[in-house]
């Protein structure tokens, strides 16, 4: 038995959210392999080989899989787990993952769970619907079995102290459809949300983008990373990656601050298996309080300063 | 295949006729954002029973899309399709009143899979020929995020997932897309399919006028049979259980105590 796992990185760095992949991997049993997948990756490969718990690396460097193109990639990804037998392929929830694996699944002829939260036997898996609020006991019936997985709910396997083969793919697919124009690149010295240990987010409360500074000065202090509620978003006081719900980034830190934020189950769906849920908001009947273990029914112009100040 | 001229939209009228095309657009019916969920208490699944089913919010983003197309110019016909049984005609005329001209109804039992309706929707593409294909990024019942991606595998078309901007140049669809870092811009060869994320645009509302119009507008009802399609089960639905309750919490009094607390008690700073 054996299980294929799409890293996630940027043709430099192995991102976290693999770790998490492997960690379910791991669950499941038998062999782990993963497939590093990009455009001027050896350095990608030679981190993937370190990880826990993983037995081979494959290594596909072309241009045509530089940017992560499904028409690419998936192509890619369907002969190997064919050719080589693999049977679950396995991606992180990503915006990545969930862009690459349905067409995968499609192209071998299967259906595809997403974002499992646990591994209940080797056909049979827990994954949230309705934004969190109802979660099902799927059991597969095909014989390939492709799989996302949301990271917050299994721990990472440690990055380091394994020793797997590298070995080079040399298959080419590239489909000709589709090409990479630019990108906007969010650049912060935070550290990213889906791995924070501390979370602080605002939401419409906030008032602007520039009173966000309020808030970052919290997580300076707190090593946190800064989220925000869609309706933050949407008024354009932050960008969308900073989005944490159902639609957006689902996180569960150590500890997790909503500002401002009234609590709509979109946005629960994305933070709630927090450990600690703070809430401050001026409205007492505000439903955050309902999940927060500590609220503060204040203004938050007067109590994150001061809490800034306090910390 | 319809094929697109390289001239930019909209500059005169033989402009636009040239750069014309059908946009197929998908709708799916599900549980209203705003209604609480419930489990049935047998455990079998969430109860559906006389509770307000609505388009999916991914689904209006996408006709709305498809219609300011139309608008545009670019776009010359909006074909919505849904598949399901006979109460998804209801999200058809929602649709046909937001400004779509047709509507193609699949009727099955339930509804089904993704894989299932991307095979379906594949034979949809495949009978209309589409120069664009709009579909939501995710149902927010199932929560898939599934289908839009199987369907460009299935036809073997580009495929530009949640996008929040939709730009038509040449033979070019440029789809901005909103992924974990920041946002990413990929050029797709046409004919692509699209999926839509929150803030491609904000649907309008249909006027009164424009909903007795679409009961007029052509519905087809088709079967997955006609269609050629025969659908397989990929997976099994167990149970369906309630999420772990979180405790309620304790208001604190002031900055101070909540320092305290989370200091001592949580012991998370
Ligand atoms: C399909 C779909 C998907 C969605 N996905 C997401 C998602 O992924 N993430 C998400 O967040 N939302 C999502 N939403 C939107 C969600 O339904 C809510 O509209 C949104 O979360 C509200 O954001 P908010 O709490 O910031 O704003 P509001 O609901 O307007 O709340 C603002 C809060 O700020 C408080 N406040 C105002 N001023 C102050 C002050 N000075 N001091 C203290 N408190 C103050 C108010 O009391 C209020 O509670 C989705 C919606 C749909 C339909
Ligand atoms: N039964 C259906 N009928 C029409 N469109 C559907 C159906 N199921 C899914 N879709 C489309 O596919 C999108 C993604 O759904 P999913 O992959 O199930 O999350 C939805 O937003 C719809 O546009």
């Amino acid at each position: 038995m054996a299980t294929l796992i799409i890293a996630e990185h940027d043709n430099s760095i192995l991102k976290p959210a693999t770790l998490n992949t492997v960690a379910a991997a791991a669950a499941i049993g038998g062999d782990a392999v993963l497939l590093v997948a990009g455009e001027g990756c050896q350095a990608v490969a030679g981190q993937a080989a370190q990880v826990a718990g993983v037995n081979k690396v494959l290594l596909a460097d072309n241009a045509a899989y530089g940017h992560q193109l499904a028409e690419n990639v998936a192509p890619l990804v369907a002969e190997l787990a064919k050719s080589a037998g693999f049977e679950y392929v396995l991606a992180p929830a990503t915006t990545t993952g969930k862009n690459l694996l349905p067409r995968v699944a499609a192209l071998l002829d299967v259906g595809q769970l997403s974002d499992i939260v646990s591994v209940e036997s080797a056909d049979t898996f827990k994954r949230p619907i309705y934004a969190g609020n109802a979660i099902a006991t799927v059991k597969s019936l095909d014989a390939i079995k492709v799989i996302t997985v949301r990271g917050t709910a299994f721990d990472p396997v440690a990055a380091e102290g394994g020793s797997a083969s590298i070995e080079a793919v040399t298959a080419v697919h590239d489909a000709g459809l589709s090409r990479f124009v630019g990108e906007e690149v969010a650049k912060s010295d935070r550290p990213e949300l889906t791995a924070a240990r501390v979370i602080i987010s605002g939401g419409r409360g906030m008032g602007n983008g520039e009173n966000f500074a309020l808030l970052e000065k919290v997580a300076d202090k707190l090593g946190a990373a800064v989220g925000a509620s869609r309706a933050a978003v949407d008024a354009g006081f932050v960008p969308n990656d900073m989005q944490v719900g159902q639609t957006g980034k689902i996180v569960a830190p150590e500890l997790y601050i909503a500002v401002g934020i009234s609590g709509a189950i979109q946005h629960l769906a994305g933070m709630k298996d927090s450990k600690v849920i703070v809430a401050i908001n001026k409205d007492e009947e505000a439903p955050i309080f309902q999940v927060a273990d500590y609220g503060l029914v204040a203004d938050l112009f007067d109590a994150v300063p001061e809490l800034e100040a306090s910390l | 295949m319809l094929t697109m001229q390289a001239a930019p939209v909209g500059l005169d009228i033989n402009a636009k006729r040239q750069n014309s095309m059908k946009v197929l657009v998908t709708v799916k019916r599900v549980l209203d954002y705003n209604v609480k969920v419930r489990v049935k208490a047998d455990r079998s699944d969430v109860d559906l029973a006389n509770v307000k089913m609505a388009l999916n919010p991914f689904c209006e983003i996408a006709v709305e899309e498809a219609v300011r197309l139309k608008e545009a110019g670019v776009a010359t016909e909006v074909v919505v399709v849904s598949i399901g049984p006979k109460a998804v005609q209801e999200q058809i005329r929602t649709a046909l009143a937001l400004g779509a001209d047709r509507g193609i109804h699949i009727e099955t039992e339930n509804s089904p899979e993704s894989l299932s309706v991307a095979k379906l929707l594949a034979k949809v593409v495949a009978d209309e020929q589409p120069g664009l294909v709009i579909l939501g990024k995710q149902a927010i019942d199932s929560d898939n995020n599934q289908t839009g991606q199987m369907l460009a595998a299935l036809t073997g078309l580009s495929q530009g997932t949640f996008a929040s901007e939709v730009k038509i140049e040449g033979d070019e669809a440029l789809v901005t897309r909103e992924v974990d870092g920041g946002l990413q811009t990929l050029g797709l060869k046409l004919p692509a399919i699209v999926t839509t994320d929150l803030r491609l645009n904000e649907p309008r509302y249909a006027s009164l006028p424009n909903i007795m119009k679409a009961k007029k507008k052509p519905l087809d009802v088709k079967t997955p049979a006609d269609l050629g399609v025969e659908l397989r089960a990929h997976t099994e639905l167990l149970s369906v259980e309630p999420p772990a309750e979180r405790k309620g919490g304790i208001k604190v009094g002031s900055v101070a105590e909540l320092v305290e607390k989370l200091k001592n008690e949580a012991k998370v700073i």
